[in-house]
């Protein structure tokens, strides 16, 4: 099992509790808009030979809300203040749904903020066709049972959320869940202007999509590969919408080959 | 005391087994709207309002809900507008407009001037946060419910009582000219009544406000608890909290039979009644309960009014939304809830000798300078629903106005509220009397 350790960073004028583990070139992760689930397999096996980077995003419990993020742009300034007062750029990243537009918003401002950008499963562009599938209109049981296309036989997806629901938990996911309607309730976690910012950036990038994903739609990740230049697609067939808890095996191969290349 | 009628304006012709199958009143599809009967019923309630001041009530109470059978005000401002044209002597009192939900306050202000105006100075203008499922009705980022409801509350005063015009520029809400050409009839503007299901935090900002705040049918003794509390940030900010800071509002139906009166309260929870007013996925949006409230909510698991109870909390928490419903089962459960809240008293039905001295034993428990008879729900036909109002203002009313002045219950216009000043260090008087909630079986 690799080191990992929980600290708290002053930058960008506040303070950003984060996880750091395991050895070599920095690696950002940017968690989704459920919060940073815990130290799983994908973790270990990337930790092997990359600092993780995994910032709790402010608002969601351990790093306090900044009231003056008013929306995903927002925070995605903050992050990249973050980056560059901590002298890590370029530096390369993996986002995750709408940790996924948190990273293309910083791409969009300076598209050589990141020496590589993985998309997983992001939001941030309306899909021309489908929908992002509105999570805040269910019960957080419903949005987790929607992440995943066999929650029965995902084990971590039963390692983290099975059990029951304590009321910590559920103070935790509300945390999550009222910040992220804060910054993205309206238009609902996209940004019309997104794809016409990124419109020419050249910033490496990989979009990674399961096949049964319920949450966000292929056309979000049409809209991506449409924006950015030269943007490679992989599909991770009968995944829902974490494949790097779904498919450990094929997301690990796919991301580590994109980053080594 | 000021004595009011209030009725949700239910939409009657809804099968039951449309709201238990959708668990919930909101998003039940407007497929099921019928255009003919809606109209004959708003004329109905209009005309039932006009009888309530017929038959002496002191005040006509109007809420609003979206997109929700439960509750035909979907636009309270327009049946108020019509009450004050049609009605003489009776206040007018919105319990209240949802100010975050609306989302434009110098309209708001303006509309409310013209009815204060039409009514010549009979409003009484109430503001709510909206139910959680009108977040989503009306798509208002419900994490800033409660910023956007104070700010739109702070703009409307200011655009009521400061001379334009004038630039705003706020966080929610900006006006490059604010001058409205309807002003309120009253001076400064109409009086503000405040309803509530407990939420400490509105306690609070009505005490802080010198508002009365209005109990929704809520429990007895965490009642008297808020009560409490009210009057506590009353002291701090000077001044001794009476009647004229309180009303209650409960569900009450009267009839010239026990069995019919019993037979007609089945009504209060058609469909579920009010803890079905929302599916739980649409009764708690993202950010709407404060982080406290959350807290409180997940941990106690507690019934209140407007449909956050412990059960739909544990829904929320748990699965609970699936599979097929037993209608059967479902009502048998609904009945005997029934039973269990007119036990607590926050149902109250019977004819007038056994209805009188329940209100009797609530008035004198919350002291309140407001007491509202909320008409029954579900689809129960005219003739029972005046019926019931008749009773109540023939018999029931004067009975409590006696009572009220025996036990001196001055309301708002009586007494202004926060005008009792309370010096610096000395101890505050009680402002309800748990006495009585003993010999009821009551905590």
């Amino acid at each position: 099992m690799a080191n990992f350790i929980e600290e708290t960073v002053k930058a960008a004028g506040a303070e950003l509790a984060l996880v750091r583990g395991g050895s070599g070139k920095p690696l950002l992760i940017l968690h989704d808009e459920l919060g940073y689930p815990g130290w799983m397999e994908w973790n270990e096996k990337l930790a092997q030979n990359r600092t993780l980077l995994i910032p709790y995003q402010p608002g969601y419990g351990k790093s306090a809300r900044i009231d003056w993020i008013l929306n995903y742009r927002d925070l995605a300034g903050f992050y990249s203040q973050v980056i560059r007062e901590m002298k890590l750029e370029p530096i390369d990243v993996i986002g995750f749904s709408a940790g996924g537009f948190i990273a293309a918003e910083m791409a969009a401002a300076d598209p050589a903020i990141f020496s590589h950008m993985v998309l997983v499963a992001p939001m941030g562009i309306k899909p021309a066709t489908g929908e992002i599938f509105d999570f805040f209109a269910v019960t957080v049981r419903r949005h987790l049972m929607a992440t995943v296309a066999d929650p029965a036989n995902t084990p971590e997806y039963l390692k983290i959320y099975g059990g029951q629901m304590t009321p910590d938990r559920f103070e935790a996911f509300e945390d999550a869940r009222s910040e992220t309607a804060r910054i993205g309730w309206e238009p609902f976690m996209h940004n019309p202007s997104l794809p016409h910012l990124l419109r020419g950036a050249k910033t490496p990038t990989l979009l990674v999509w399961g096949t049964q994903d319920k949450v966000v739609p292929r056309g979000c990740i049409d809209g991506y590969r449409a924006a950015i230049t030269g943007a490679q697609v992989v599909e991770i067939e009968g995944a829902g919408h974490r494949p790097e808890i779904e498919n450990v095996a094929e997301f690990d191969r796919a991301v580590r080959k994109f980053l080594s290349a | 005391m000021q004595i009011g009628y209030f009725t949700e304006r239910p939409y009657r012709w809804l099968p039951e087994e449309e709201i238990l199958r959708n668990r919930g009143y909101f998003a039940v599809s407007n497929s099921h709207f019928d255009r003919e009967k809606a109209a004959d019923d708003y004329h109905y309630y209009l005309d039932e309002y006009c009888y309530a001041e017929d038959l002496g009530f002191d005040v006509v109470a109007l809420n609003e809900h979206h997109g929700n059978p439960f509750c035909m005000g979907s636009v309270m401002n327009v049946e108020a507008s019509v009450l004050a044209y049609r009605t003489k002597r009776v206040r007018i009192v919105l319990i209240g407009n949802p100010l975050p939900v609306i989302k434009h306050p110098l309209r708001m202000a303006e509309e409310l001037a013209e009815i204060d105006l039409i009514s010549r100075g009979r409003l009484v203008t109430g503001w709510v946060r909206g139910a959680g499922s009108e977040q989503f009705f009306n798509n208002a980022n419900p994490a800033y419910n409660r910023e956007m409801f104070n700010e739109a509350h702070d703009f409307i005063i200011q655009a009521w009582t400061r001379p334009g015009p004038w630039r705003y520029e706020g966080k929610h809400f900006h006006y490059r000219h604010v001058n409205p050409w309807a002003l309120p009839y009253q001076k400064p503007h109409p009086p503000m009544w405040i309803p509530g299901v407990l939420s400490p935090e509105t306690v609070q900002w009505c005490a802080e406000h010198r508002y009365p705040y209005i109990g929704l049918g809520t429990q007895l003794g965490p009642t008297c608890d808020l009560w409490d509390f009210y009057a506590d940030v009353a002291a701090k900010n000077g001044y001794q909290a009476g009647p004229e800071n309180f009303g209650y509002l409960i569900p009450t139906v009267l009839a010239e039979s026990e069995e019919k009166a019993q037979s007609i309260a089945d009504n209060f929870v058609y469909g579920g009644g009010q803890n079905a007013f929302s599916a739980p996925q649409f009764t708690m949006p993202p950010g709407y309960n404060s982080k406290s409230a959350i807290r409180m909510l997940a941990k106690q698991q507690t019934s209140t009014w407007l449909g956050v109870s412990g059960e739909k909390i544990r829904e929320s928490m748990e699965e609970g939304d699936t599979g097929e419903v037993n209608y059967d089962e479902v009502r048998r459960k609904l009945r005997s809830g029934l039973q269990k809240v007119q036990q607590n008293l926050q149902v109250i039905a019977g004819t007038p000798k056994t209805v009188i001295p329940k209100i009797k034993s609530i008035l004198s428990v919350l002291r309140p300078g407001i007491f509202i008879m909320f008409s029954i729900q579900g689809p129960v036909g005219n003739e029972d629903r005046r019926t019931s109002m008749r009773l109540f203002a023939d018999e029931v009313m004067p009975a409590l106005k006696e009572h009220a002045k025996a036990i001196d219950l001055p309301d708002p216009f009586q007494r202004t509220p926060g005008s009792v000043k309370l010096t610096s260090g000395t101890a505050r008087g009680p402002v309800a009397d748990r006495t009585p909630l003993a010999a009821l079986g009551l905590k």
